[in-house]
């Protein structure tokens, strides 16, 4: 489906998500309006879904971070649906991921501060629906986060 | 820290979710002028707000059939070392992510592959061989949803 020059404008277009049309093209070696019809292409096709910015939730206040992995009650039928639910009315909640391992699912939630953490893991964390386990781990760094496919 | 009214919390709250879109466009949407809404985005952008922009890429249509998130503890004797460990993994390209973490693991990676016998392969022949790696839990991804986070 792509072939190579497709590959090559995502390759470049990927590490610079910012990159202006012409610099993208000239970049991957392919004049403009090629370049506009293979992204083009691959917004129809649904391969291209979105260009998005990137918030930096520390310039915004948000100190910490922490890695909610929780385990669930599969007694309760339910037991995903409910919680998924509740998790998104969450604010503070970043990312939700389901699992297929040890845990069931992961919840990245921000805080203003450790005060603003405690706050939010008392009042909407432990409050989430059929929770069994919870584990939390506190990020300290980040080394990478491209997020780049290896194309 | 910079205050963000209403108005600046919509804008970015659009532009999360596509960046692309112009200032008059947005200016439209928001009731602003044209001028008033690149201000107002030019800002998000030169504070650090908006630290960049990624592409939204289906990853399964580019033939990555496989995400799976891997905990790692370091072995004890690396533990003084872990720049090597850092600048190895961080060399692989199928690991998505990397962040160092505390509590049970020491550094949770995003690892994408094409199947989980290509999984197997970076698995044993990359992630493996990593300088001072001790335990690593895996878990396979099944399902993803990202929020758009406390804007308002």
């Amino acid at each position: 489906m792509l072939d190579d020059t497709d590959r090559r404008i995502l390759r470049h277009f990927q590490h610079d998500a910012g990159m202006s049309p012409t610099d993208l093209a000239d970049k991957a070696g392919v004049t403009p309006a090629t370049c506009a019809r293979r992204l083009d292409r691959m917004r129809q096709s649904g391969i291209l879904r979105a260009n998005r910015a990137v918030i930096d939730w520390r310039a915004l206040g948000y100190e910490v971070e922490v890695s909610l992995r929780i385990t669930l009650d599969k007694t309760q039928p339910r037991a995903f649906d409910d919680f998924l639910e509740a998790a998104r009315n969450v604010p503070e909640v970043l990312e939700i991921q389901t699992f297929l391992g040890r845990v069931d699912l992961r919840l990245s939630v921000i805080a203003r501060d450790m005060a603003h953490y405690q706050q939010i893991y008392r009042s909407a964390i432990l409050t989430l629906p059929h929770m069994a386990d919870i584990e939390a781990l506190m990020h300290v760094a980040r080394i990478k986060s491209d997020e780049v496919l290896p194309l | 820290m910079i205050e963000l009214d209403t108005t600046d919390r919509h804008l970015l709250r659009e532009l999360a979710r596509d960046a692309t879109q112009s200032a008059s466009a947005l200016g439209r949407k928001l009731g602003l002028s044209q001028p008033a809404a690149w201000r107002r985005i030019r800002r998000l952008y030169d504070s650090g707000i908006i630290k960049g922009q990624r592409l939204d890429l289906d990853k399964e249509k580019l033939g990555f059939g496989v995400t799976v998130f891997l905990g790692v503890k370091l072995a004890t004797k690396a533990r003084g070392s872990t720049a090597d460990f850092e600048r190895a993994v961080a060399a692989i390209p199928e690991v998505q992510t990397v962040e160092h973490i505390l509590g049970l693991y020491d550094y949770r990676l995003r690892v994408v592959a094409r199947d989980i016998t290509d999984f197997e392969r970076v698995l044993r022949r990359r992630l493996m061989m990593l300088p001072g790696v001790g335990e690593i839990e895996a878990n396979v991804l099944l399902s993803e949803e990202r929020r758009p986070g406390p804007i308002g």
